[in-house]
């Protein structure tokens, strides 16, 4: 057998990210060298991106499956049910890479491809939410990256019309040369009424709707599948470039279809565009796929085979219909005034077959291209345990209010309103909580119901550095601690896994670590993964990101009157924690702020206690006794009285007696599976009785009231101070005049 | 009262136009696609909503000011039937030449979403009937261009005429003499930025924007 086919070199080869190895498995599979058009093929289907090549033999450890799982991993998005015959239908996803490169439309079409994961089940999208990182505040492209960012996310999400309702972000020198931009998106429809990629039948055609196609984002899912480097920027041109107006019209066309009984399998062109999609549709239903790429309809003149199948245009659809039916499709989309054309049908051959001008430019099995892709087994090795630090290992620092002060106005806990003040987080008209209300997660009413999903992205990458395992267990019970505080049972989870080059064996170790220990914390929460994504090669010369698994959690507020936020405490409310305070600091942002260290061993969280502390605060917020709820998480207990007291307008008298933990121990310790709750007296005597039959740690931590946060009646710091310093921080960095010089 | 919300494509606020509506009315209202040419027949009240109608590409409203359905807008207003405009809808109606003055990108240059303080200028209006004069709402704004432009000698007029409607406790994108909303000079067509239809719920933004629909199309 000829090694290359005409025209083929070693380099082209090369340059298609697929090694000898992987070459010589398309020689084997075909039988012959293969030519252009599917060398691309093989190159985007095998890519990291797409073929989860170096994460699958880790991935399947998670647990995925629940009594309201109706779908998990594996399809465009996660669905649960939520009652009454509804579902909820999620998944946050990464557009990293190409939001390094050019940050608007990177993030942008970031928004627009999550939102199209959901649609394409058949749901529409309700909510949006981000998950953010950006470099050192004080590094010179960090600003740029932010704002491009941010304008990218609610230029899209703005004017598709579904609200942007909350998320993070994290300023780290660790990201400095690699942002990370995750958008999660979730939508409603009818159990009964869900789309699948699955389905298809030989013998039906393959219709294309939505925009045309054009040479943008030819290989971004190689490029998203490979590290920076200084010349990174060149590859500006393979970021798609989105158009949300479009994507509102392929919303209302998709979902006007989708009531008629004409599709039989359905998919969103993402990444690796027209290839991915027919691909997948192909391979899920056990078929073959035939395309006639003349009729792909085109942006541009002469485009090639090669070009068509690997181009990543944005706001594009494939739908397998019913035969005979392709007239509803025709009629749907004309309105909307987009694009539809018949471009090939499905076959019993197995094969993905393309004819281009009268030739067949490919002729290639479907299986090897999906289930059959490589799998790497990719050597790792474990971090070294780091020794914890307790409070009482560090100096204590002369004025609490002074520290709290300046923790609060820190790069990552002071407020974020810049972001969110440009996100519309109102439309639609269900929204009960978003970034600006004082509530842990996200709530969002169903639609007509009294019912409501409680969202939140979640992640402490700084803790998933100290330790892999204990990180990825934090993140999972943070989003479920999350959730909680509102009083939503927590139902299930989408990732969004943000990490290095797995080639290299401590990156890989990161990963391994981390679903290890998300999977613990799944199985023992029953907070199954439903849906997710992986983003690996974030680095720039040889650079890794800091271990980032992002979690985004969704779950049920059955009566949207029974819930509890952290804005409603009053004068004269007793403060209670729930969970056991120990003092521990490593890996705290108190470490960070202040000493200015970022060592020592993350929390461990105990999981059980977690599950104990969890259930119990739920079932205190649904008799109604809490006025105010939030979990302690990053800062400790002060930070969450500080948030609380904000957004309360009124003071916090705390209380701390003996050593045993220290005083900033008690106030800025990251112990985990805590809570900050405030009662009535007489409501804070019944809780406590509660608490004692449930054997279940509550202890008296303070008083509201006043116009201060103070400790045992000293340290004072005033509202208004510390309000002014929590606000100002992000418009002072964001808002300073550009210097002439940049 | 027979109510009708027009869709344009990029219209996303049709949906909340049409739930407040109903809300008062205990009617729905009709839902016209932009490619008619006729209003349903004994329409009373037209709600141009917001969003994003042609992707807001040429200009704000611009485009939606050219459509099939507008024409029928502009005989409606002109019968001295109600109609109003909410955030790309006063962009509309602006561009359509039924309200003065235009709405320009916001001083800060940003998107700006936040719960906005209104007061009420003139409660003597059929939009404004059931609220006190002087009241003070806080109803939602969610708009990139959202900065009201009119010559001076106009402003003054509107002003005079008690064509303000609302202003905005503090300006949250440059608007000329802080104006949120403004009526023709008939009082019959009303233009404003912030969204009533996004304040008419306790679960949801709060119910200072119910009383302009009560004003307007009497409880259900």
């Amino acid at each position: 057998m000829t090694q290359y086919a005409e025209g083929i070199t070693a380099e082209i080869v090369a340059e298609h990210g697929i090694n000898d190895e992987e070459y010589a498995i398309i020689l084997d599979r075909l039988g012959r060298a293969p030519n252009l058009v599917e060398l691309g093929i093989f190159s985007v289907m095998w890519s990291e991106h797409c073929s989860y090549k170096s994460s699958r033999a880790h991935l399947g450890r998670l647990p995925t499956d629940g009594e309201k799982v109706i779908q998990g991993p594996g399809e465009n998005a996660g669905v649960i049910d939520i009652g009454d015959g509804q579902a909820a239908i999620f998944k946050m996803e990464s557009h990293n890479h190409p939001s390094f490169i050019e940050p608007y439309q990177g993030a942008a079409t970031g928004v627009g491809g999550i939102l199209r994961d959901v649609f394409t089940m058949g749901a529409r999208p309700v909510a949006l939410m981000n998950a953010l990182r950006f470099g050192a505040p004080d590094h010179p492209k960090t600003r740029q990256l932010v704002s491009g960012v941010v304008a990218g996310i609610g230029g899209y999400g703005n004017c598709v019309g579904v609200p942007t309702v909350g998320g993070e972000t994290n300023f780290h020198a660790g990201y400095n040369g690699n942002i990370l931009v995750n958008a999660m998106a979730v939508g409603l429809a009818d159990a009964d009424k869900i789309f699948y990629a699955r389905g298809a039948e030989p013998g039906q055609p393959i219709v294309y709707v939505g925009s045309k196609t054009g040479r943008d984002g030819i290989h971004g899912a190689t490029m998203a599948s490979a590290e920076f480097d200084d010349a990174s920027e060149e590859k500006r041109p393979t970021v798609q470039v989105g158009d949300p107006f479009v994507e509102k019209k392929l919303i209302e066309a998709c979902l006007e279809l989708m009531a008629t009984d004409a599709i039989a399998a359905i998919q969103d062109m993402g990444a690796a565009g027209l290839t991915s999609s027919s691909v997948e549709m192909a391979d899920k239903g056990g078929i073959g796929i035939h395309l006639d790429m003349d009729k792909v309809p085109q942006r541009e003149a002469n485009m090639t085979a090669y070009e068509m199948m690997l181009s990543e245009s944005q706001e594009r659809m494939l739908v397998i219909m019913k035969p005979g039916r392709e007239d509803v499709a025709h009629e749907i989309f004309r309105k909307w005034e987009l694009d539809v054309a018949v471009i090939g049908e499905t076959t019993d051959t197995g094969r993905m077959v393309l004819t281009h001008k009268g030739e067949t430019v490919c002729d290639i099995p479907v299986a090897p291209l999906a289930d059959d892709a490589p799998k790497y087994e990719r050597p790792y090795f474990a971090p070294e345990v780091r020794a914890q630090i307790h409070a009482k290992d560090i100096a204590q620092p002369d004025h609490m209010g002074e520290v709290l002060l300046k923790l609060m106005a820190s790069p990552d806990m002071a407020s974020k309103s810049w972001i969110w003040k440009q996100y519309d987080r109102h439309v639609m008209a269900d929204t009960a909580a978003s970034s600006e209300d004082p509530s842990d997660a996200a709530i969002v009413r169903v639609h007509g119901t009294n019912k409501a999903l409680a969202i939140t992205t979640d992640c402490t990458p700084r803790y998933c550095y100290a330790h892999p395992f204990e990180g990825g267990k934090q993140a999972v019970a943070e989003a479920w601690r999350n959730l909680t505080a509102t009083g939503a049972d927590p139902i299930a989870i989408t990732d969004c896994l943000n990490f290095g080059n797995p080639e290299r064996e401590e990156i890989m170790g990161q990963f391994v670590g981390c679903i290890d220990g998300m999977a613990m914390a799944c199985a023992t929460l029953g907070f199954p993964v439903v849906s997710g994504n992986v983003s690996l090669y974030n680095e720039t010369n040889g650079a890794a990101i800091p271990p980032t698994p992002a979690i985004g959690g969704v779950g049920l507020i059955p009566d949207i009157d029974k819930r509890a936020g952290f804005g409603g405490m009053k004068d004269g409310d007793i403060l209670l924690v729930v969970g056991e305070t120990q003092g521990v600091m490593g890996a705290s942002v108190y470490l960070k702020v202040i000493e200015d260290r970022e060592d020592g061993d993350a929390p461990h969280v105990d999981l059980d206690a977690e599950k104990a502390n969890g259930d119990f605060v739920r079932g205190q917020i649904r008799t109604g006794r809490l006025t105010a709820c939030h979990d302690i998480s990053d800062g400790g207990l002060a930070c969450a009285a500080a948030d609380m007291a904000l957004a309360s307008d009124c003071g916090i008298k705390l209380a701390h007696e003996g050593a045993n933990p220290p005083m900033h121990g008690f106030l800025f310790g990251e112990d985990q599976s805590r809570y900050l709750i405030a009662a009535r007296k007489e409501d804070a005597i019944a809780i406590l009785q509660d608490a004692k039959a449930d054997e279940i740690p509550v202890q008296v931590v303070g008083l509201a009231g006043g116009t201060a946060i103070s400790v045992n009646g000293a340290h004072p710091l005033e509202l208004d101070r510390l309000r002014a310093a929590w606000e100002g921080w992000m418009p002072a960095l964001m808002d300073q005049l550009v210097e002439a010089a940049e | 009262m027979k109510s009708a919300v027009i869709v344009f494509p990029g219209s996303n606020c049709d949906r909340d136009a049409h739930d407040a509506i109903a809300k008062v009315t205990g009617h729905a209202p009709a839902m016209v696609w932009h490619q008619e040419s006729e209003l349903p027949e004994g329409t009373d009240f037209v709600m141009v909503p917001g969003g994003f109608s042609y992707g807001d590409y040429l200009r704000c409203g611009a485009m939606a000011s050219r459509s099939a359905i507008m024409p029928a807008i502009v005989a409606h207003a002109a019968t001295g039937a109600p109609v109003l405009g909410v955030c790309n809808g006063f962009q509309i109606l602006t561009e359509s030449g039924l309200l003065p003055g235009a709405l320009m990108r916001n001083a800060g240059l940003k998107f700006v979403c936040e719960k906005a303080k209104l007061t009420v200028e003139n409660a003597n209006t059929r939009f404004t009937s059931h609220y006190e004069g002087g009241a003070e709402l806080i109803v939602p704004i969610a708009h990139h261009d959202g900065n009201y432009f009119a010559d001076d000698e106009t402003l003054d007029r509107i002003e005079g005429e008690g064509q303000v409607i609302f202003r905005y406790g503090k300006n949250p994108n440059g608007s000329k003499r802080d104006i949120a909303g403004i009526t023709n000079e008939q009082g019959n067509v009303m233009g404003m930025m912030p969204h009533p239809e996004r304040a008419v719920d306790e679960k949801h933004g709060g119910t200072d924007g119910l009383k302009l629909f009560e004003s307007l199309l009497g409880s259900a």
